[in-house]
C-alpha cells in the first residue's frame, strides 16, 4: 500500500485518465481487501450489499459508505492498541462528531501527500507563515478536530510560525505586525479556515482599520462555505475581500474532510478543485446514485488512497458538486477538475471540516 | 558543548525526557514525539545548527539516528 515509495515517487498531477484510474482500481482493489479482512462492520456492509471484492475493475464499482457512517460506529482496520491519533470532525459540542482512528502509517501517509500536493502548488521551500486561528486548538494532543489536524498538516511548510488569533480569538495585531517587520520583503504563507479568516481577520481587519501589507503573501484556506453562505458571501467576493484588505492576491482555497485528511483538493490558478493521483471525484446522481457526467449537479463521492486504518477510501459526502472536465483544465494539470457547490439541501448539519460554532 | 551533546539536549528539552537516555527513540515511540512534538524538535534542531530542512527531510527525520544521517546533508556531524 503507501507505504511504498513508488506510490509516492509520482508527481501529484501527471497521470492522465487512462493511466490514473489503472493505477487507482488496483490501489483500491487492495485497500477494499484490506477492509474487508480487518474490518468486522465492513465486512458485514459489504455482504449485505452482495458485493465480491475479487471483481473490482473500476473505482466506481466500489461501494461508497456514507460519510455520517464516521459518526455513528467506532470504524477501524486496525488493532486499538495501534492507534497514535483520533480525529474528530467538529471542535464543537451539541452535534454528532467523526470520529477517524489512525496509526502511524495512515498518520505518515496523510503527512507525505500533503505535504506533495501543496508544495507543487507552492513550491518545496519552507516560509514564514501565519496561521489565522488560535494555539488553543492544539492543546489536546491525542484529539485532534479538523482545525487542528489542519493547522498541524500545513505547519511544516513552515519556517517561522505564528499563530494570527489569541486563544480568545482576537486579532493579534501588534503581533503580526512584528512578524511581517521581522519577515520584510520575503513570501509569507497564511493558512486558516475559510470561515474563520473571514469573520476573525478580514472583519476585524476593517474595523480596526489595520492594511498589513501581504502583497507577498500566499493564502491557502478550507473549510467549507456553510456559514458564510448564510452571510450570503460568494466565494468570487472572499478573494476580492482579501485583495482589498491586505493586497493578498495568491489565495488558495481546498476542499477536503477530516475523513481523507491528506488527499485534499486545491483550488488552481483558473478557480477549479483538482483531483491528485491520490485521490479522486465521482460525482452520483441523487435519484438513484448512478455516475452523473461531466457538467452534471449531484453528490459529490471522494475516493482516498490514504486510509488504511479505518476504511474511508470511498465515502459518499453531504456536499454537491459538479465535474468540469478531465486532463485539459487551462491550468496544465491531469485528473479531474471540479466545483462544489455547497451542502446537500435535507443533508444532516454535519461537522466535517465546517468547524465553528461561533 | 559537541554537537552530539547538543544534539540529545534539544530531544531531551523539547520532550522533558533525561538527556542520557535517548539514544533509540524514534517518531511515535514515546507520547511526546507525536506530531506537534515533531515540529517543536525541528525548530529546535534548526535553531540549534542554524539550518533550514526541507519538507521532505522533515517527513523523514523519523527516528534520533535516522536524523543524524539526515543532517549530515547540512554539513551537521553528530558523532
Amino acid at each position: 500500500m503507501l507505504d511504498d515509495n513508488r506510490v509516492l515517487s509520482i508527481s501529484p498531477f501527471s497521470l492522465a485518465k487512462r493511466e490514473k484510474q489503472a493505477f487507482l482500481a488496483e490501489q483500491l482493489h487492495i485497500l477494499t481487501q484490506h477492509h474487508y479482512t480487518h474490518c468486522p462492520e465492513y465486512k458485514k456492509i459489504l455482504d449485505a450489499l452482495r458485493f465480491n471484492v475479487s471483481t473490482v475493475k473500476s473505482c466506481e464499482q466500489i461501494p461508497f459508505l456514507p460519510v455520517r457512517l464516521f459518526k455513528e460506529f467506532d470504524l477501524m482496520s486496525i488493532p486499538r492498541e495501534n492507534i497514535v491519533k483520533t480525529m474528530t470532525s467538529s471542535g464543537t459540542t451539541g452535534q454528532q462528531v467523526s470520529r477517524i482512528y489512525l496509526d502511524k502509517e495512515t498518520s505518515a501517509g496523510q503527512t507525505k501527500v500533503l505535504t506533495k500536493i501543496i508544495s507543487s502548488f507552492i513550491g518545496s521551500s519552507r516560509l514564514p507563515m501565519i496561521i489565522l486561528d488560535s494555539a488553543a486548538l492544539l492543546k489536546n494532543r491525542e484529539m485532534f478536530s479538523a482545525r487542528g489536524a489542519g493547522i498541524l498538516g500545513f505547519s511544516i511548510f513552515a519556517r517561522d510560525r505564528i499563530f494570527g488569533l489569541t486563544d480568545n480569538m482576537e486579532l493579534d495585531i501588534e503581533g503580526i505586525n512584528d512578524f511581517l517587520e521581522k519577515h520584510q520583503g520575503e513570501e509569507i504563507l497564511l493558512f486558516g479556515f475559510t470561515y474563520i479568516i473571514w469573520r476573525h481577520f478580514y472583519q476585524e481587519l476593517r474595523r480596526a482599520g489595520f492594511h498589513p501589507d501581504l502583497s507577498k503573501g500566499i493564502m491557502i484556506h478550507g473549510g467549507g462555505w456553510k456559514k458564510l453562505d448564510e452571510q450570503s458571501v460568494p466565494p468570487e467576493n472572499f478573494k476580492t475581500a482579501m485583495r482589498q484588505a491586505c493586497g493578498i492576491t495568491r489565495v488558495y482555497e481546498y476542499y477536503g474532510m477530516v475523513e481523507q485528511t491528506g488527499s485534499v483538493y486545491m483550488e488552481c490558478e483558473c478557480g477549479y478543485l483538482h483531483a491528485s493521483v491520490f485521490s479522486d471525484v465521482i460525482i452520483r446522481r441523487p435519484a438513484d446514485f448512478s455516475v452523473a457526467q461531466p457538467g452534471e449537479s449531484g453528490i459529490i463521492e471522494v475516493i482516498s488512497i490514504l486510509p488504511q486504518s479505518y476504511p474511508g477510501h470511498v465515502l459518499l459526502t453531504e456536499d454537491e458538486g459538479v465535474i468540469v472536465g478531465e486532463d485539459d483544465c487551462a491550468c496544465g494539470r491531469k485528473g479531474k477538475y471540479f466545483r462544489v457547490r455547497g451542502r446537500l439541501k435535507d443533508a444532516e448539519i454535519r461537522g466535517c471540516s465546517d468547524t465553528y460554532a461561533g | 558543548m559537541t554537537n552530539l551533546e547538543r544534539y540529545l539536549n534539544i530531544f531531551a528539552d523539547t520532550f522533558g525526557i533525561d538527556p542520557s537516555k535517548p539514544a533509540d527513540l524514534e517518531y511515535q515511540s514515546i507520547k511526546e514525539w507525536d506530531s506537534v512534538g515533531h515540529m517543536g524538535l525541528i525548530a529546535g534542531i534548526e535553531d540549534a545548527f542554524h539550518i533550514m530542512m526541507d519538507t521532505d527531510d522533515i517527513i523523514d527525520f523519523s527516528s534520533l539516528e535516522k536524523g543524524k544521517q539526515i543532517l549530515r546533508k547540512y554539513d551537521v556531524i553528530i558523532d
